[in-house]
């Protein structure tokens, strides 16, 4: 079938088998640095401390496991919605082996400590140049897939699609500008207050277009092809594609609430911060209505319950994200655990349950067999979401407890408790948090089982896409 | 309509992005830099202290450690004096950080003495011991100095070649404690510390032995890294003969000694638990 319509799907299946292994590779780094924060005779100096294995954790995570993915899953979508063969597969391929390089340098340079330490854009200059690269060949590719397609009408996951490949080109290109040393060093073209208002704006529109845009794109495409109907509104979601790629760009000052950048930009960021509720759940309740009818399927269809659990986890990120860009409780919980507490709802529940769901689509129908259990994939399921549930809760109430510990204060005006006295209290919970880590470590790697053996042994047969 | 037309879907895509990104990122490199908010004490980094800088990057102390004070009453009465714009100017890139798993750091310059920092960082569980910083004792390696002109001038910081020469020979842990002992001690707010304490001091727990065991609790978690578990003394003077009249104490305590590396304890603390400390102190040596 999808060899009889000539689609080139050998370099999906090399970038989805990649992205696995580094998305394991980052859970398991997750791990690891939750127990550091637990117990830190963990750390191994120099190369294996808390400091230089967040920023391979965050890298592996965002770059490996979801960039990773989001390149297959682009590939796979794009050629079906075109109806058109890859533009090129063989750059494709070449772009499956530079991404494998960058990620693997990527790991090796932090671990040295060639790191530029803004966060999310860590990467050396010659190392950030080979992803600039990366990402050109990709954009490429896809746009000129689009633009020999043979189906007129884009629908709407090739708009996230594109608006993903323009935005992270630009946010990526501006935010490492900087002075090389040497190879291996270099400084940031910004200094102080503006570097930080250029980062936050990188940071924050990192979240819009690599784990927001791409996983909405992929959510657009396999939400109906998982249910068998279509999706609900497609107006409302070009409404809420528009205003979000507007709005997101205003946003970047929420993460530097209290600092020294001009408060008229603050005020900006706080604004259109809770402006963005409206585009956010534009695509929930578009995820919602599609459901009308079908609600039984999240009872017999194992798809439909990690896609609509993403969303669900998408809706109330996109909640939470705007209380937190809220002056008066930013000054509470910024800073604090609560952060991490959001931050893995939105890659553990959101980007992560989604990408699990189109995986389980995808794979059966390259392989032409059926998913090897689907027992277990209910288990990984709950396993998943028990994990990140324990993490985030546990975080929350964390963050709360230390804000309020830092914020008491004695009669006389004196503050109530030494920075050490909260850091105490945060012990058992960062216990519970290595816990739930570990039970979405063991989820993955039953989904890894799952997936091999679908490839390996599931019953052949011939499935539609 | 655009539905059927890519390229201009492109086009309309990045200009939307545009908006916001002139208003926000854009236009603020005017304002940011508005030469009114520099700070004419504000010197660049020296080249020890910025090799101190780069191994804090290098080993990603940001991940732990932010670098702002937001004006807010716990961070003022935490950390010191909030931060203001024109403190930053030479930093390339900003430290500010996201997440303060440890204190703040914006203005650790001063409030402790050299010998503090080296032994903190190279073992930070024997003086605080259930802090979750890792060991750091591997930066009394020789610090790599190939590079040192070539960073200073790449930033364009004045320099002697003097200065340069200062470097050879210094351990990665001296640049890091130089580095350390100049965040944000370029503005004079630690002096002023000191004129806190007013009023009369007379104190309230005197010979109250109820207080005792709270006095000891707070001098083996606050004082004893620095004065020894039994008062003998180590970074800070021996305490267990201290002869002077409670009052002098307490204000030694309250406000700090910043000349001779005794940090203030008055706002962590507040007034009452500084008494039962000098309270414990005196204790001891009439036993
Ligand atoms: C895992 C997180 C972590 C990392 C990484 C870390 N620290 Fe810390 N740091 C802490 C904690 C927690 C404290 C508070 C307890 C203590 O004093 O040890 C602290 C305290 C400090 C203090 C004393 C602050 C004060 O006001 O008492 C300094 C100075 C410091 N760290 C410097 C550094 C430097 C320099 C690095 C990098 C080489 C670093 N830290 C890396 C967690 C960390
Ligand atoms: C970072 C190390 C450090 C810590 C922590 C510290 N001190 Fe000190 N302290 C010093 C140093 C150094 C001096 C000597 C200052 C000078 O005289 O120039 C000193 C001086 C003193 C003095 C004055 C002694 C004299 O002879 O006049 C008193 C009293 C004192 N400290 C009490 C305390 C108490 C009580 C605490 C805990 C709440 C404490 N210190 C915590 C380092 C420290
Ligand atoms: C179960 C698996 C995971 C565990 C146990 C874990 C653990 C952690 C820990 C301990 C931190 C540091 C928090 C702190 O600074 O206090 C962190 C940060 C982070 N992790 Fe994870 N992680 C996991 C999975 C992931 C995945 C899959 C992704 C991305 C797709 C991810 C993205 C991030 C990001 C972006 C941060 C930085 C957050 C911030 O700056 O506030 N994590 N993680
Ligand atoms: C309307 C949408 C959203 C808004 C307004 C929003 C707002 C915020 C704010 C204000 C912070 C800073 C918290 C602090 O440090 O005090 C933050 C952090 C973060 N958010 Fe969101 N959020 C939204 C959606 C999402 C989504 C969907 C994700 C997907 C994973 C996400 C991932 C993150 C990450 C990774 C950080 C940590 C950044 C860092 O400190 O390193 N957010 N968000």
């Amino acid at each position: 079938m999808n060899h009889q319509e000539g689609y080139a799907d050998d370099v999906v299946k090399g970038f989805l088998t990649w992205s696995i292994i580094w998305g394991v590779v980052a859970v398991l780094l997750g791990v690891v640095i939750s127990l550091q924060l637990a117990w830190p005779q963990l750390n191994l100096p120099p190369y294996l401390t808390y400091g230089r294995l967040r920023p391979i954790h965050t890298n592996a995570g965002i770059f490996g496991w979801g960039i990773g993915s989001f390149m297959a899953l682009f590939f796979y979508i794009t050629q079906r919605l075109t109806r058109t063969r890859l533009w090129s597969p063989g750059l494709a391929r070449f772009q499956l082996w530079l991404f494998n390089v960058v990620i693997a340098l990527a790991a090796i340079t932090l671990m040295l400590g060639m790191n530029r330490s803004k966060e999310y854009a860590e990467l050396e200059w010659p190392v950030a140049l080979l992803v600039v690269v990366l990402w050109v060949i990709f954009s490429i590719n896809i746009i000129m897939t689009v633009i020999k397609r043979k189906e007129e009408q884009l629908y709407i996951s090739l708009w996230y699609i594109l608006a993903a490949l323009v935005g992270v080109a630009i946010l990526y290109l501006v935010n490492n500008v900087g002075i090389p040393v040497s190879l291996t060093k270099s400084y940031s073209a910004y200094a102080g207050a503006n570097d930080a208002n250029v980062q936050w704006w990188y940071g924050h529109n990192a979240v819009a277009m690599v784990l927001t845009a791409p996983p909405l794109a992929i959510f657009y495409y396999f939400l109906p092809k998982s249910t068998g109907v279509p999706i609900y509104s497609h107006r409302m979601g070009v409404i809420a594609f528009w205003s979000l790629i507007f709005m997101y760009l205003w946003t970047g000052a929420h993460h530097l609430l209290w600092t020294p950048v001009p408060d008229w930009v603050q005020t900006l960021a706080m604004a259109f911060s809770i402006m963005l509720i409206a585009p956010s759940w534009g695509a929930v309740f578009n995820g919602y209505f599609s459901m009308n009818g079908q609600w039984h399927q999240m009872r017999d269809n194992y798809l439909v319950k990690f896609l609509i659990f993403g969303i669900t986890f998408y809706g109330l990120q996109t909640l939470q994200g705007p209380s937190q860009a809220v002056r008066t409780f930013s000054a509470f919980i910024h800073y604090t655990d609560w952060v991490p507490g959001h931050v893995h709802m939105g890659t553990l529940g959101w980007v992560s349950l989604v990408l699990f769901a189109a995986i389980y689509y995808v794979v059966p129908r390259l392989y032409g067999r059926e998913i090897y259990s689907v027992g277990l994939a209910n288990l990984h399921f709950w396993l998943a979401v028990t994990g990140q549930l324990i993490f985030s809760i546990t975080m929350w109430i964390a963050g709360v407890q230390q804000a309020v510990m830092l914020h008491a204060t004695n009669p006389d005006g004196s503050l109530h408790y030494s920075f050490m006295e909260t850091l105490i209290e945060l012990y058992p919970y960062w216990h519970g948090r290595a816990a739930g880590g570990i039970i979405y470590f063991v989820s993955l790697l039953i989904f890894v089982y799952n997936i091999v053996k679908t490839t390996t042994s599931g019953k052949q047969i011939q499935v539609s896409s | 309509m655009i539905e059927k037309r890519p390229v201009i879907l492109l086009l309309l895509a990045t200009a939307v992005i545009m908006v916001g990104t002139v208003v926000t990122m854009i236009a603020p490199f005017r304002w940011i830099n508005d030469p009114k908010l520099r700070i004419a004490e504000v010197k660049p980094y020296t080249p020890l202290q910025l090799e101190g800088r780069d191994i804090y990057i290098r080993e990603g102390c940001n991940n732990c450690h932010t670098q702002t004070v937001r004006p807010l009453l716990a961070d003022v009465e935490r950390y010191g004096e909030y931060s203001k714009a024109g403190e930053f100017v030479f930093d390339q890139p900003f430290l500010w950080g996201s997440r303060r798993t440890g204190p703040d750091l914006a203005r650790i310059g001063g409030k402790y003495p050299d010998a503090w920092h080296y032994r903190h960082t190279a073992d930070p569980q024997s003086m605080v011991p259930r802090s979750n910083m890792p060991k750091y004792a591997f930066l009394e390696r020789p610090l790599d100095t190939s590079l040192t002109e070539r960073k200073m001038k790449a930033l364009g910081f004045p320099y002697a070649p003097a200065d340069i020469e200062a470097v050879k020979g210094k351990s990665e842990l001296d640049a890091l404690v130089a580095y350390m002992q100049k965040l944000g001690s370029d503005i004079p707010w630690r002096k002023e510390a000191r004129a806190a304490v007013a009023g009369e001091l007379k104190n309230p727990f005197q010979d109250d032995k109820t207080v005792l065991a709270e006095g000891k609790e707070i001098y083996g978690r606050d004082c004893a890294q620095c004065h020894g578990a039994g008062l003998e003394g180590g970074i800070g003077p021996s305490l267990a003969d201290i002869d002077q009249p409670d009052a002098e104490l307490f204000k030694s305590v309250y406000a700090g000694i910043p000349a001779g590396g005794m940090p203030a304890f008055g706002e962590t603390l507040g007034k009452d638990r500084v008494w039962k400390v000098v309270t414990f102190i005196k204790y001891q040596k009439r036993h």
